[in-house]
């Protein structure tokens, strides 16, 4: 990348809430001009990384460079960046001409300058004539324009907007999404976005960068992310997905849902397990079963306006979300057909839990602050240990306190026959499990392990 | 950023000047004697004047009454007030919190002429009538408040379930003002139990009151007894909002007046 | 019929409340020097009140109420003002701790309040007159405040600060320009609790006053009817007393529309914040 164009280096960033690492080692250019979106559920640490930015905290670890320059020791009032904030917080007790030239009066801007400035954003913003208005009488998309002002008025080298839109109503969010795109045209400075909506971060972004509990998982084009997504998070968060199980079988040929696909991903090697990412709209549906690579039955139609969504289950039991502009009646039996180039491989994270534990006794071992019981073993407490634990041998109970350890489904993935669930226990610890039962977000579970399903390996000190 | 909290910290060392010394400062006066050495001769002293052991217990006894007339006669206006079936204007409640504005000596004195003027005589009943006079509003404000905020479905809910409405009071309206009720005793009783001066106009002098005592005790030079008499009252009224604490946590009462 | 009884009932305990104030507003029209007698209508009462007639140590002692009142309520809303920005801006335990002696004023019974202070004072030898009285009233004053205005701080939006040190206010420039505004009408709100408070008070001001002959009305009244005799003049004051309170609240009444409360009566549950 061109060093000269960058205006914001983000390097090694950390930031700690209350023992909890917020963002984690987050590394990042921005380029002069660019319409940067960050992307992520809620507490993935996007609005953290926009507060560090503007400097209304201190990272805990890392730098932000602003043109060369370390924003380290620079108050938010010296940044020359504006931040534009999701509940607009504009000042209720100035009207609208007041709130814009606040900025410019604390510069000491002389008046006639300020009106003339001031003036010149309404237009942009087309509230002209709303100077003297009270802004507590203004709707919410009239407030977020005065926001918009008030932050542009400054001449800001980037401009910071914190889900700007996401107190408005769907037809002026769409509304808006146009007017920032243009807006951002005519300025040429940096936006720096963040949203959850992922359509929001398609339709305006240059470069999205899509984060998840404080680590970025993908930076790339809204095309990149779409069409190729780096891993099962990505490919879920970003639109709609088939994720399933698969096997590579050798370059350029994967095998899922029972059957062997040609696809057009190389070089993972052969017989390795992977993720594969079938968008619902690349799956070809039709009445005739010759000429398919496999077949299943339409269990549901829904009618979405352009398309219409259906749930198909497959010859091997697995579940589809088929898109296609033709109703296909339920229970009929269809075939269908998915094209290499749209079979997206990914490498599978992990294939199973993995920690590090301690024995507490000889059939006692304790990993993640929790003690289980596991297999007979001869080594003395103390052993460190490495533990596996495969995916679907992770018990989860309602009852918290049938558990071992107690966690908070943090992240739920239909893999088509079944689920992969994330648990986060009280410690910050992550369990992966699969599971055909059904968990809501945010449940709290009690975690069981058997004591046969827990595999340990004893950890030398030369392979730690 | 977060420099801003220490803006705390002049009043923290004004409350612990003025709020917290004080009150350490009648404890150690409380178990000295007049010599400065310590012990618990004021409480025995207490204990074995029965003079002022019975003040104690008839300014307990008296506010206990007074406490129980002003729900008696408050519960029905504040159940009255909060009935839009009964009461439309939102006028009356603020009539009744009014005379709370009125210094309570003015207050008294206007008791004090009353019975002048209907020519009763001064004494217990006028105690006890300008208690309930001077309190009454203290009770009937915060069951208002609960009384008004509850949610109209419950008790839609207890009719829709079959509830008569005298069942609908007792299982639902009742249960849920208790929170009110108990503010509403804080504030009537704690007040009462240690009022002077109001007992002693309303009597000619001819009843005295706990707060009474303490206050002559005081004035008398008699720091020391006056300390541990002032503490044995703390320890009741700290038991008081304990006990109405304890079964109304949910309580929110904001006490906002008008 | 139900709404009649009903409607009823609260008239009865609203003449019970207000019949003594109305004696005394009636018996403020006559000369009498006994409540009771009527000897005829004459503003006589309320000429003297005015014209100085009456003994001199009734005025000051309105002076020294209103002198008292105004400096305590003033000074009680700059601490609690700055206190509640702080308070405001802490957390955790030292939040709870500082919220729970705010607390103790206004939960402890004025004699107590009353005695404690003058035990320390008389402990650390100060002398009583209108410094301690004053200290007194801002003790008994100030929670009030804090606790109007924490309210409005918490209402406003959470990054009006940040929002006005990222258009380009140093902290203080934040604080003068965009916080102090914003909270404005608590801290009005807390400045009239604190004025009227302060010439609410008796007990209090009876243990800090000293013997130096300082006076505030309330005491000066409790002096009065302990010699037995009220002082006619009493009579038309409380009446102007009660006018004066009731325009004042209707006042507040439709400068706070109905969504804050203004005076804060003595409730426990605060404690527990």
């Amino acid at each position: 990348m061109d060093q000269n164009n960058v205006i914001i280096q983000i390097e090694h960033l950390s930031k700690i809430y209350e023992n909890y690492l917020v963002l984690n080692d987050i590394n990042l250019s921005i380029k002069k001009g660019e319409f940067v979106t960050l992307l992520g559920p809620s507490g993935c640490g996007k609005t953290t990384l926009l507060r560090l930015l503007a400097g209304f905290i201190a990272p805990d670890a890392g730098n932000i460079m602003m043109e060369g320059n370390n924003l380290a020791n620079i108050p938010p009032y010296k940044r020359q960046l504006n931040t534009v904030f999701q509940r607009y917080a504009l000042f209720p007790h100035l009207d609208v001409y007041d709130n814009i030239a606040f900025g410019l009066k604390l510069n000491k801007m002389p008046e006639h300058e300020i009106e003339k400035r001031v003036s010149k954003v309404l237009k942009m913003v087309s509230m002209t004539d709303y100077e003297d208005r009270d802004v507590n009488s203004l709707s919410g998309g009239q407030q977020q324009r005065v926001a918009i002002a008030r932050a542009i008025v400054n001449q800001p080298k980037v401009l910071l907007l914190d889900e700007p839109l996401a107190a408005l109503d769907l037809k002026m969010r769409k509304d808006m999404q146009i007017e920032l795109k243009e807006m951002h045209r005519k300025l040429g400075i940096t936006f720096i976005y963040v949203t959850h909506d992922q359509e929001e971060a398609l339709t305006l972004s240059d470069t999205i960068v899509v984060m998840n509990k404080g680590v970025i998982q993908q930076i790339g084009t809204p095309t990149d992310i779409y069409n190729e997504p780096c891993n099962s998070f990505v490919a879920d968060f970003i639109g709609e997905s088939n994720i399933l199980n698969g096997r590579m079988i050798a370059d350029c040929k994967v095998e899922c849902m029972g059957h062997e696909f040609n696809c057009v991903d190389e070089g993972f090697g052969e017989n390795v397990p992977v993720d594969v990412v079938i968008r619902p709209e690349d799956i070809y549906i039709m009445n005739k079963i010759e000429g398919a690579q496999f077949t299943g039955i339409v269990k549901s139609c829904t009618f979405k306006g352009v398309h219409y969504e259906m749930f198909v289950d497959t010859d091997s039991h697995n579940e589809l979300m088929v898109q296609d502009y033709n109703a296909f009646e339920v229970g009929s039996t269809v075939g269908l057909f998915i094209k290499p180039f749209d079979i997206q491989v990914m490498k599978k994270e992990r294939t199973c839990n993995t920690f590090e534990g301690v024995m507490t006794s000889e059939k006692t071992v304790e990993f993640c602050h929790g003690e289980f019981y596991c297999a007979d073993t001869d080594w003395a407490a103390g052993t460190r240990v490495k533990v596996e634990i495969n995916f679907d041998k992770v018990d989860l109970r309602d009852d918290r306190d049938e558990g071992t350890l107690v966690g908070e489904v943090s992240f739920i993935l239909y893999k088509g026959n079944h689920y992969h669930i994330t648990i986060t226990t009280d410690d910050n610890d992550n369990f992966y499990v699969d599971t055909n039962d059904i968990w809501d977000k945010w449940d709290m579970v009690g975690i069981r392990i058997q004591p046969e399903d827990i595999h340990l390996t004893k950890l030398t000190a030369d392979n730690e | 950023m977060n420099k801003r909290s220490r803006w705390a910290l002049p009043y923290f060392i004004f409350l612990m000047m003025f709020v917290v010394m004080p009150l350490v400062m009648v404890l150690v006066y409380a178990i000295q004697d007049n010599t400065g050495t310590f012990s618990i001769s004021n409480f025995i002293k207490f204990v074995q004047q029965p003079e002022d052991v019975n003040t104690f217990l008839y300014s307990i006894g008296i506010a206990l009454i007074n406490t129980v007339l002003c729900i008696l006669l408050g519960y029905p206006a504040a159940y009255i007030m909060s009935n839009s079936n009964l009461n439309r204007s939102g006028v009356t409640i603020i009539l009744f919190i009014l005379p709370m504005w009125i210094n309570v000596l003015v207050r008294t004195l206007a008791t004090v002429a009353l019975f002048d003027f209907i020519k009763a005589p001064l004494g217990e009943g006028a105690l006890i009538f300008g208690m309930v006079y001077n309190f009454l509003p203290f009770m009937i404000y915060p069951i208002y408040n609960t009384l008004q905020k509850m949610e109209k479905s419950y008790i839609e809910a207890a009719e829709d379930l079959g509830a008569s409405p005298l069942k609908v009071f007792l299982k639902v309206v009742f249960p849920l003002s208790l929170s009110g009720v108990s503010s509403g005793i804080l504030m009537v009783f704690m007040p009462t139990i240690s009022t002077f001066a109001i007992s002693e106009l309303l009597t000619n002098n001819k009843i005295k009151l706990f707060g009474t005592t303490i206050q002559e005790n005081i004035n008398n030079g008699m720091w020391n007894y006056g300390s541990a008499l002032a503490l044995i009252m703390l320890v009741i009224i700290s038991i008081t909002m304990l006990l109405s604490n304890n079964n109304d946590t949910a309580a929110n009462e904001e006490g906002g007046l008008i | 019929m139900k709404r009649f009884f009903a409607q009823f009932y609260l008239w009865l305990l609203l003449i019970m409340l207000y019949a003594p104030i109305l004696i005394i507003a009636i018996f403020s029209f006559t000369e009498s020097k006994v409540l009771g007698n009527w000897s005829g209508f004459s503003t006589q009462l309320y000429s003297s009140l005015f014209s100085g007639g009456v003994n001199g140590s009734m005025v000051r002692a309105i002076e020294n109420t209103m002198l008292i009142a105004i400096t305590a309520a003033v000074l009680s809303t700059a601490l609690g003002t700055i206190a509640a920005i702080g308070i405001f801006n802490l957390h955790g335990r030292k939040k709870n701790t500082i919220n729970f002696l705010n607390n103790i004023p206004m939960l402890n019974p004025d004699i107590i309040t009353g005695i404690s202070l003058f035990i320390l004072f008389v402990a650390l030898g100060i002398s009583q007159g209108y410094i301690t009285v004053i200290i007194a009233h801002i003790t008994f004053c100030t929670p009030y405040v804090v606790l109007s205005i924490i309210p409005k701080l918490q209402q406003m939006n959470a990054n009006t600060y940040e929002a006005a040190l990222d258009l380009g206010a140093t902290p203080w420039q934040a604080l003068r320009k965009v916080i102090i505004p914003e909270i404005r009408p608590g801290i009005i709100s807390g400045l009239m609790l604190a004025f009227t408070l302060s010439i609410d008070d008796f007990a209090v001001t009876l243990f800090t006053k000293g013997n130096e002959g300082l006076e505030t009305l309330s005491t000066y009244i409790y002096a009065d009817a302990r010699k037995g005799g009220l002082t006619p003049e009493l009579r038309s004051l409380s009446t102007i007393i009660f006018i004066v309170v009731l325009v004042l609240l209707i006042i507040i009444n439709i400068r706070s529309k109905r969504n804050k409360p203004i005076k804060k009566i003595r409730c426990t549950n605060d404690l527990r914040s």
